[in-house]
């Protein structure tokens, strides 16, 4: 009789820095559901029943390890009463932002999240996604950070500008954002969320020098995860990782997403028994791969960081790109079946 | 300034930057000026450090918040440096233009617009979220020679193929140089879109500039 892994238990096998019978896969797709249903991108995350549809037919064709209930970015702001623009072939962007002055801060109010229609679609869609799964299928919640959701709240500028000239009343927006991301999060673990990603691209030395997010994003990641009810996964959106691992591991979280632009091999390393890695396939390059190029970026990911479980394979930024065609996707899907089962036939560790 | 000097003073300076200390970083360059010209400050010392932070951002060893506030600071203190032949804002009319293309992210071109003032280059601000009509149309108007184009989606990034292609199409000498993260990530995007140059950090853009413009800025 053959024994079946379930997607759930691969992965739950790995984030115990253990090998499964094979290297998960988190193809992070959203914009595609809407290629695979035949929607335009604004009218197919108009409706939660599009987005399960979508990621239904997605799983079904490429065979990867979760469900993604992500809309977009901007579907936060509109909770906080900003417009989002969409695009025909891109992920929709967050519209001008809500405050210019920083006087308007401490009459702020988070939103709260069951008044909020477009934030309780994506919780329909989780709960479809999670019936639908059955308990074998992870279904990936995500939440922006309180350290990074006030770069659309702001403008990036003034983000920038104001953690020197009016840090008091940074703090105090960042302290509003964590109440509206914890109450996000433990929403969407109960409408049937396996894990929740805290996207936190200011966490990264990329955009934010170490010792300033030691003593600002990092003190929020580590009370939100601690009052979020369930695993959380921390993603940088391509940013570096390296300097702040050890700090990264001191919040709380389960796993991180990093980038394209480090080595794999030494981030595992550095992570190993702490954190799980997920990455990093170059979405950008992705959407010029030929099918011999994507399974050899594939077999080298997983030479470089599978061994010993641990290791989730997935994109860098925690979004695929449009522009990638389903030849690449499916060529990535097929090469981790390839190379990706365990005992591994490719390692250099 | 002998050599030891101005690499003391470029520390310095850089220090001052990078620990966002505008009074210190004014101190630097006002006692620079006393030694020099404004013209051969800009030259040993704000550039030279300029390309100092936007190497070492592209190298991982410093955050973007640091080469933005950096940026920033040079900008103000140039103006104060040279206020009747300041950067961006006299003499001739500016040939170089920046502008970010079907998209509102607007950071990455605010840090190269800072480094090519703070550096003595003219440039007109052409904005966010500009479609390539816009562009070709303020491009002749303004006679520009060299277009900076900043993109941080994937999607606007390909757009530069278009806009190259409709600056060729009406016959406009424009030099379009592409910036922004796709870019750093896929190295080979610029020349997917037609870009005649591109910068993987703001301060290759000064590098590039100068010798689009062969030494003209």
């Amino acid at each position: 009789m053959t024994v079946t892994t379930t997607s759930m238990e691969r992965v739950l096998t790995t984030l115990g820095h253990k090998e499964p019978d094979r290297v998960p896969l988190f193809l992070l797709l959203t914009l595609h559901g809407a290629k695979e249903t035949g929607l335009p991108i604004r009218e197919y995350f108009s409706s939660a029943r599009n987005v399960v549809e979508g990621q239904l037919r997605l799983r079904a064709r490429y065979g990867h390890d979760c469900y993604n209930s992500f809309f977009y970015a901007a579907i936060e702001m509109e909770a906080w009463g900003c417009e989002t623009r969409f695009f025909d072939d891109g992920p929709p962007n967050s519209g001008p932002p809500i405050v210019s002055r920083a006087c308007q801060i401490p009459g702020l109010l988070p939103p709260r999240v069951r008044e909020c229609s477009r934030l309780q679609e994506v919780l329909r869609a989780i709960s479809g996604l999670s019936e639908r799964s059955a308990g074998e299928v992870p279904v990936i919640g995500v939440v922006m950070s309180p350290y990074s959701l006030p770069v659309m709240q702001l403008g990036f500028e003034r983000y920038l500008d104001w953690q020197i000239e009016a840090p008091d009343a940074m703090d105090r927006l960042w302290r509003i954002n964590e109440e509206f991301c914890v109450e996000w999060a433990n929403a969407q673990l109960q409408a049937g969320a396996t894990a929740v990603c805290y996207f936190d691209p200011l966490a990264s030395p990329t955009i934010t020098a170490p010792e300033v997010y030691r003593r600002t994003g990092w003190r929020f990641a580590k009370r939100c995860l601690a009052r979020i009810a369930g695993p959380t996964a921390t993603h940088l959106a391509s940013g570096r990782c390296l300097p702040v691992i050890g700090d990264l591991a001191g919040t709380g979280t389960a796993a991180i997403g990093v980038s394209a632009i480090e080595d794999l091999s030494e981030v595992k390393r550095a992570c190993a028994g702490r954190l799980t890695v997920i990455g990093n396939l170059n979405g950008i390059e992705m959407r010029r791969w030929t099918p011999a190029e994507a399974e050899a970026v594939v077999k080298e990911a997983i030479a470089g960081a599978a061994s010993g479980g641990g290791f989730i394979l997935s994109d860098n930024h925690g979004e695929i790109p449009w522009q990638v065609s389903d030849d690449t996707l499916m060529a990535i899907s097929e090469a981790v079946r390839r190379w990706g089962e365990y005992p591994l036939r490719c390692r250099n560790e | 300034m002998p050599f030891e000097a101005a690499w003391s003073a470029q520390d310095a300076f850089l220090e001052a930057l990078l620990e966002t200390d505008r009074q210190a970083a004014r101190q630097v360059l006002e006692s620079a000026r006393q030694l020099d010209t404004p013209a051969a400050v800009l030259e040993t010392l704000v550039r030279p450090v300029l390309e100092r932070i936007g190497n070492r951002w592209e190298t991982g060893e410093l955050a973007l918040s640091q080469v933005y506030m950096s940026g920033r600071i040079c900008e103000e203190l140039i103006d104060t440096l040279q206020p009747d032949q300041g950067g961006h804002c006299a003499g001739s009319e500016p040939r170089v233009a920046i502008g970010v293309i079907e998209d509102h992210h607007a950071l990455g071109k605010r840090v190269v617009l800072s480094f090519l003032r703070a550096a003595g280059v003219k440039v007109r601000d052409y904005g966010c979220g500009l479609s390539v009509d816009e562009l070709v149309v303020r491009s002749r108007a303004d006679r520009t020679l060299v277009l900076l184009v900043s993109a941080l989606m994937l999607r606007s990034a390909m757009r530069i193929k278009d806009l190259v292609a409709a600056l060729r199409n009406a016959e406009l000498p424009v030099k379009v140089v592409a910036g922004g993260a796709p870019f750093v990530f896929d190295r080979r995007l610029a020349e997917a879109v037609g870009a005649d140059a591109v910068g993987y950090n703001a301060s290759d853009a000064l590098a590039i500039v100068r010798r689009l413009l062969g030494g003209e800025s």
